[in-house]
């Protein structure tokens, strides 16, 4: 029998960071497409870093930054209650960061992409910015949207060390998929292990291939 | 009336250059700057619209100030009465022709003039078309009346239609010279074509280098020769190209191309690739076939 609980987890977190990911991402990557700061090099390595970062340093300073014995976790713990460390919200937190470029950039170089003249033709119209972000500009990066939450819900799918690090392996709190199987082939169970990793494979697969085909063909899309 | 004065440092071809340029625009006028590409007449139509900021600068229309860089005065884009027409067009991708008129009006009660424009500007078959199936020419038009839709005073033409073909380009310009018309508009025209200063203007904004350097008729501008007292070139005639009332002729002289206006009945008798004699007196270069 598959154990569904590691699975629904996943896709619980998955689904929720991609959610949080849209409405902290997509403002931002506006911000960036846009901006002309000097610091905007800098802004774009930290939201970019974790692609290259192993996930377990990113775990690691996660885990020591939220953890009791920082000053910062204290006072979560202490004033607010909240634990992060080897908790769900925890992970939430690790997979929003972990998975920030993957909504970020597609985001990004479809605003970039789009004319400047659309911007300030609906200025000239009378929008305001709001109006013109919402009516204009985001129906028009569909498909950068649609890339930046796919991409950000399979990348949160597939995390491994930073749950690890930060979250443990507590069943129905922070036990996902990657992490049962790792715990299922280490107790030598490769039944269990399989059966997970197939679901997970097959999912993946489906779902990368869904991109693919919407962005290669706009008009089954439209 | 609208009186502008702006500076600004701009990225030009050849480096920084100070656009610095004062002038004043009658209401009613249709008024054409013309100039070299980086000379900054893009610039100053979108300064006049509020895109771009001048580093000092003043904007009167009628009582009005839209800018005041003293004061620290601006006016948003989108409070001024103006409409503006981009060269690529900017007609928003995922909306139909009517639902881009739409987006315009602010006030849903104005079905009257949203019609009017759609039938001044003949969009009645391309209602439901989204913009990428219409054609350069007809995506120009759904722009043109966008532009209207919410009755500006102003309208400001950004090289509108340099990238159509001649023929609907004269028809583009009819539409254009319509509008101006019938509702009373102040137009500014960023145009490279004699003829179509010619047909359009009634006065000329040559801007240079950043400066406006003659502020006159377009006849005078163009019929005018740069040089004087008495010179003359033969050369080979490349192209012949009507421009409305006028004809332009692409003439080969050495290892240049220079472009001459002329009437349409002085060069009935010229064909591409006849030699042919120009020859400046004071003012209007005279052109004659070479037996």
């Amino acid at each position: 029998m598959i154990e569904w609980e590691p699975l629904l987890l996943t896709f619980k977190l998955a689904a929720i960071s991609t959610l949080i990911l849209l409405i902290i991402g997509v403002p931002l990557a506006y911000w960036l497409a846009h901006t002309k700061t000097r610091l905007k090099p800098v802004v774009e390595a930290v939201v970019s870093m974790p692609i290259i970062l192993p996930p377990t340093v990113l775990g690691f300073y996660l885990l020591i930054a939220l953890g009791n014995s920082s000053f910062f976790g204290r006072w979560l713990n202490d004033t607010l209650g909240i634990q992060l460390v080897f908790s769900f919200s925890g992970l939430v937190l690790a997979s929003v960061i972990y998975s920030l470029p993957f909504m970020v950039q597609p985001v990004q170089s479809g605003f970039a992409a789009l004319p400047q003249n659309l911007r300030e033709a609906s200025y000239s119209l009378g929008k305001s910015k709001f109006n013109t972000f919402s009516k204009v500009l985001l129906p028009n990066i569909k498909t950068s949207l649609l890339t930046g939450m796919v991409l950000t819900f399979a990348h949160t799918v597939g995390e491994f060390g930073v749950v690890l690090m930060i979250g443990g392996n507590i069943p129905g709190e922070t036990r996902v998929a990657s992490i049962a199987i790792y715990d299922e082939v280490e107790a030598l169970n490769y039944d269990s292990a399989n059966q997970l990793s197939f679901v997970l494979f097959v999912i993946s697969f489906t779902i990368l291939l869904l991109v693919y085909f919407i962005n290669n063909g706009k008009k089954f899309w439209r | 009336m609208i009186q502008c004065e702006f500076q600004k440092k701009l990225q030009a071809p050849h480096g920084e250059m100070l656009l610095d340029v004062k002038f004043t625009i009658e209401k009613g006028a249709f008024v054409v700057i013309y100039g070299e590409s980086g000379a900054g007449k893009t610039s100053i139509l979108r300064m006049m619209a509020g895109f771009l900021s001048p580093e000092k600068g003043k904007m009167k229309v009628a009582a009005e100030t839209w800018l005041n860089t003293k004061e620290k005065q601006f006016l948003e884009p989108q409070k001024r009465k103006i409409g503006f027409v981009f060269q690529d067009y900017a007609l928003f991708p995922n909306m139909s022709v009517e639902e881009n008129l739409n987006f315009a009006s602010a006030d849903k009660n104005n079905k009257s003039h949203l019609e009017e424009l759609i039938s001044i500007m003949e969009l009645h078959g391309l209602r439901d078309r989204k913009p990428a199936t219409l054609s350069g020419g007809q995506q120009q038009r759904v722009a043109l009346a966008r532009a209207l839709v919410r009755k500006p005073e102003i309208l400001l033409l950004d090289e509108p239609l340099s990238a159509l073909d001649h023929g609907i380009r004269g028809k583009l310009q009819d539409y254009i010279l319509k509008v101006h018309r019938q509702f009373g508009l102040t137009t500014i025209l960023i145009s490279h074509d004699p003829g179509e200063i010619i047909k359009l203007a009634d006065k000329v904004l040559v801007l240079e280098n950043g400066q406006i350097t003659k502020e006159e008729k377009p006849v005078e501008i163009f019929t005018k020769s740069k040089l004087s007292g008495k010179f003359q070139f033969s050369g080979e005639v490349m192209e012949i190209k009507p421009e409305g009332v006028v004809t332009i002729l692409s003439i080969l002289i050495g290892r240049n191309v220079i472009k001459v206006v002329c009437m349409q009945k002085e060069v009935s008798n010229i064909k591409a690739g006849d030699q042919v004699l120009v020859a400046s007196k004071a003012f209007n270069p005279v052109v004659r076939k070479i037996e």
